[in-house]
């Protein structure tokens, strides 16, 4: 034991949780040595949010232990495990954007003179902290005018403010560029001049190769492996992430596809950074997945379909004839249908009950001839969702917020099914719902392709887009990486492909 | 066996509690006329129940225009001061032919409903005006009322402070235009005012409107989820510019009504009753969240400001105090009612 307190900053030890009907983490182990950057790999799914959020404290783990040099802590908020040295960077970054950059690196611990909060201080000990890590900005600048990969700096600033042994980067280069990638390597590697420990999570192997020491991949909430980056190769990391079995969990294919039904010509988006110059073709009864790295604009390319987002150039054409839709509205009445990522944010009105849920986007259909609502109808076509999309429910009358996500999920694309749409959008319709749930919808996609109407689905989620779509679409930093037929590719390839434009 | 009835009866009493929590309002309101009657057992007379439904009528339509608006996630300030110019205007265009002082001597004798009409037109508008600020340069509604509300006393003021006769009230109303609000008829000896009778349709309407509608769908689902609810097809900005003009036009015929019923008007009329209807709203459960009501709500939430209003002063109640739980009465209402949609976190 206190041979690995010596060189292990950080141990995880069999760390366990889980939510209803699912084990999000099986004993899954992470040791992270002092002064390293460790990588931490694994499909979306895989459990690495809920590892770190067990860390942080945001999650009750079920059981395991956690050692930070050597001393067993138990954190109940970021904030603690921040006191402690341990601090995150996380994806969405959480600054106070109105406010000095230093206002935010030492916001709720103010140096102060007095009464009043020491400008001066706080204003050197900012500077010096850039100057260690070689950032180039005025403490002074308002925190909103910084882009992304600054703000991200400051971040990792605040961090170091904090003394921190170790910082938890979450796919830290999503939204950079080349150039801003490397600048952060030196800081990352300033870092580990001062003793500091990362833990790195991204997709990008290059990257890894390139700035970590070791390697740990994660599995379906399973620890697979760690190793020294040395030690292993890019295939074989690609083969420990996905090496599962995929027999029995996706539903028999028995769609065909026929003939063209919406043909999509060079279209960019109006204001940019987003989709650039994205052509393709959508068959009838298809299942055309897409694919790519977070920030790749794959919702985008959906949102421009639903008329949610202005096209700025190109052209989409509906069974061979030119349309524009200036508004979802325009969209939904021309066959579309579109079941968004954020099912919180966009999808369901939590305070409704699932009948509303299930009706709205359909109401017209219910309007009888006195201008009324049919509620027999609604009543009709509510029981129709519940039954066809098995959503487990004690009543129509109940509020949608009182059931899983799942069930939320089948109601929401319900409510799209009602509209009888041609075509059907769908932004990682399966994001977060359990196993069975996901069959369930899969089932209900091939289900739908059968019957002639076209599915275009986003995913984040490998083998769901080789289990059921019929060709695969990549996007990569918003331009069209490549189609590929799903029979014949392979995940390497679609990995290849999405880093196409990086 | 006896810890098993503990058990049971503890959970009856849970239930029963959980119950009066989420009713919470209703049970205030009761609450509230127990207190009242066991003070004073005369308070229970047709009398006074009359009074008080007669002087709500008004303030019940005035709330529903609100209402409706905040279920739409809005609010709108600008509501007393709409009321005030609808009243001035409809008293100046109905004062008796007869009458020395009148705004227009020439004018003559208009039917009632052409100056009611008339002011709902620009009230309507004014509110469409909120709509289109709110929703097309999506100022903020508390503020975008604000202005509204700052204007329209100007207009109205303008209007009403002009020679000859200056900054008189507007009085000597056509006895046909007081009598709308005034008149009242008997059956089998119980009296009911006019006043009730519209405030009960427009009761009515709304329910339907809220409830059995299109409109009244696309109301909640802009107000509980715009995001969700541009992604269902819903025009976001059209429903809320329906929604305030609507308000508007309830506004002009609550405010000409209130012209009637006080038999006269002035710039003054009106003033601050937004905060008389936006209270009552949220004490009827509706949530500036969005999203969240019930006409039923609404009717209760007047019928309790009422209540205290009438009740209090008919058992003596120091009128200072009357604020003073009146201002209570706000607060823990709403703190209680909101356990309902926080406790889910």
């Amino acid at each position: 034991m206190a041979d690995q307190t010596s060189t292990y900053l950080l141990e995880m030890q069999n760390i366990s949780k889980s939510f209803p009907g699912v084990k999000a983490l099986d004993s899954v182990e992470l040791k992270i040595r002092k002064g390293s950057v460790h990588a931490l790999m694994g499909e979306n799914g895989a459990g690495k949010s809920t590892l770190m959020k067990c860390l942080f404290g945001i999650y009750h783990k079920d059981e395991g232990d956690i050692f930070l040099e050597g001393e067993q802590v138990n954190f109940t908020s970021s904030r603690e495990a921040l006191d402690n040295g341990v601090s995150m960077v996380h994806q969405e970054l959480n600054q106070v954007r109105s406010t000095r950059i230093m206002d935010n690196i030492w916001l709720g611990r103010f140096p102060k003179k007095g009464l009043f909060i020491d400008e001066e201080k706080m204003y050197q000990d900012t500077l010096k902290i850039f100057e260690e890590l070689d950032i180039k900005l005025d403490p002074r600048t308002k925190a909103g005018e910084l882009p992304v990969s600054e703000s991200q700096m400051v971040e990792i600033a605040k961090a170091v403010s904090y003394n921190s042994k170790l910082i938890v980067m979450d796919e830290p280069t999503s939204s950079l560029t080349e150039k801003e990638v490397s600048h952060l390597f030196k800081i990352i590697n300033a870092l580990k001049d001062r003793g500091v420990s990362v833990i790195y999570i991204s997709h990008k192997m290059e990257e890894i190769g390139k700035i970590c020491d070791e390697v740990t991949i994660m599995r379906d909430g399973k620890w697979i492996a760690t190793r020294r980056i040395d030690d292993i190769t890019t295939d074989e990391i690609i083969n420990l992430m996905v090496g599962r079995d995929l027999t029995h969990r996706f539903p028999p294919k028995s769609n065909h596809p026929s003939e063209v039904i919406l043909s999509v010509d060079n279209i960019t988006a109006q204001y940019q950074p987003s989709i650039k110059s994205v052509s393709f073709d959508l068959r009838k009864g298809e299942i055309l997945g897409v694919a790519g790295l977070v920030g790749s604009k794959r919702t985008d390319l959906l949102e421009a379909l639903f008329g949610d987002r202005q096209i700025g150039e190109g052209t989409i054409s509906l069974f061979g004839k030119a349309v524009k839709f200036k508004s979802p509205h325009d969209a939904i009445k021309n066959g579309f249908a579109l079941v968004t990522e954020e099912r919180r944010a966009t999808g369901i009105f939590p305070n409704q009950d699932i009948s509303f849920n299930a009706v709205i986007a359909n109401i017209d259909a219910y309007i009888s001839k006195t201008g009324l609502l049919d509620e027999s109808n609604i009543g009709r076509d509510t029981d129709w969702v519940i039954d066809s999309m098995s959503v487990k429910t004690p009543s129509k009358k109940t509020r949608i917020m009182s059931l899983s996500g799942g069930n939320q999920q089948k109601v929401i694309i319900g409510r799209w099914l009602l509209t009888e749409p041609d075509v059907l959008l769908m932004d990682e319709p399966t994001r977060g719902i359990d196993v069975g749930a996901k069959y369930d919808i899969y089932q209900l996609m091939i289900n739908l392709a059968d019957k002639g109407k076209a599915v275009v689905m986003v995913s984040s989620e490998m083998p769901e887009l080789l289990g059921i779509t019929d060709r695969i679409l990549v996007m990569s930093n918003g331009r069209l990486a490549g189609i590929v037929e799903t029979a014949t590719t392979t995940q390497e390839e679609i990995l290849r492909l999405s880093a196409k434009y990086l | 066996m006896s810890e098993k009835t503990d058990h049971k009866s503890i959970d009856y009493l849970k239930k029963f509690l959980d119950y009066v929590m989420n009713n919470v309002i209703f049970f205030v309101l009761f609450l509230l006329m127990i207190v009242i009657v066991v003070i004073d057992p005369r308070f229970i007379s047709l009398t006074n129940i009359r009074n008080i439904f007669a002087q709500a009528s008004t303030r019940t339509i005035f709330a529903l225009g609100v209402g409706t608006i905040i279920v739409a996630k809005g609010t709108d300030l600008s509501l007393g001061r709409q009321v005030g110019l609808a009243a001035v205007i409809s008293a100046s265009l109905l004062q008796a032919p007869a009458y020395a002082y009148r705004m227009y001597p020439d004018l003559p004798a208009l039917p009632v409903i052409v100056p009611i009409l008339l002011v709902m037109l620009i009230t309507g508008l004014f509110s469409f005006i909120n709509g289109v600020v709110v929703a097309k340069f999506k100022v903020d509604p508390f503020i975008a009322t604000l202005g509204m509300m700052v204007i329209v006393y100007g207009v109205n003021s303008i209007y009403y402070d002009r020679p000859p006769y200056g900054a008189q009230p507007i009085g000597g109303l056509d006895p046909r235009f007081a009598n709308i609000a005034q008149g009242y008829f008997e059956i089998q000896g119980i009296i009911i005012p006019y006043l009730v009778i519209y405030a009960v349709v427009a009761v009515a309407l709304m329910w339907v409107l809220w409830n059995k509608t299109k409109f009244g769908k696309n109301l909640f689902a802009v107000g509980g989820n715009p995001e969700a609810a541009a992604v269902s097809g819903v025009d976001v900005a059209k429903m809320l510019i329906m929604v305030y003009t609507l308000a508007g036009l309830l506004y002009g015929l609550g405010g000409s009504l209130e012209a009637a019923r006080i038999g006269s008007a002035t710039n003054n009329t009106g003033n601050m009753y937004e905060l008389d209807a936006i209270s009552a709203c949220i004490v009827g459960g509706l949530s500036f969240s969005g999203g969240i009501g019930s006409i039923a709500g609404i009717v209760t939430g007047v019928l309790i400001f009422q209540l205290i209003a009438y009740g209090l002063n008919f058992i003596g109640v120091n009128p200072y105090l009357q604020y003073v739980i009146k201002g209570l009465i706000i607060i823990t209402a709403v703190a209680i009612d909101n356990r309902k949609y926080i406790k889910r976190k």
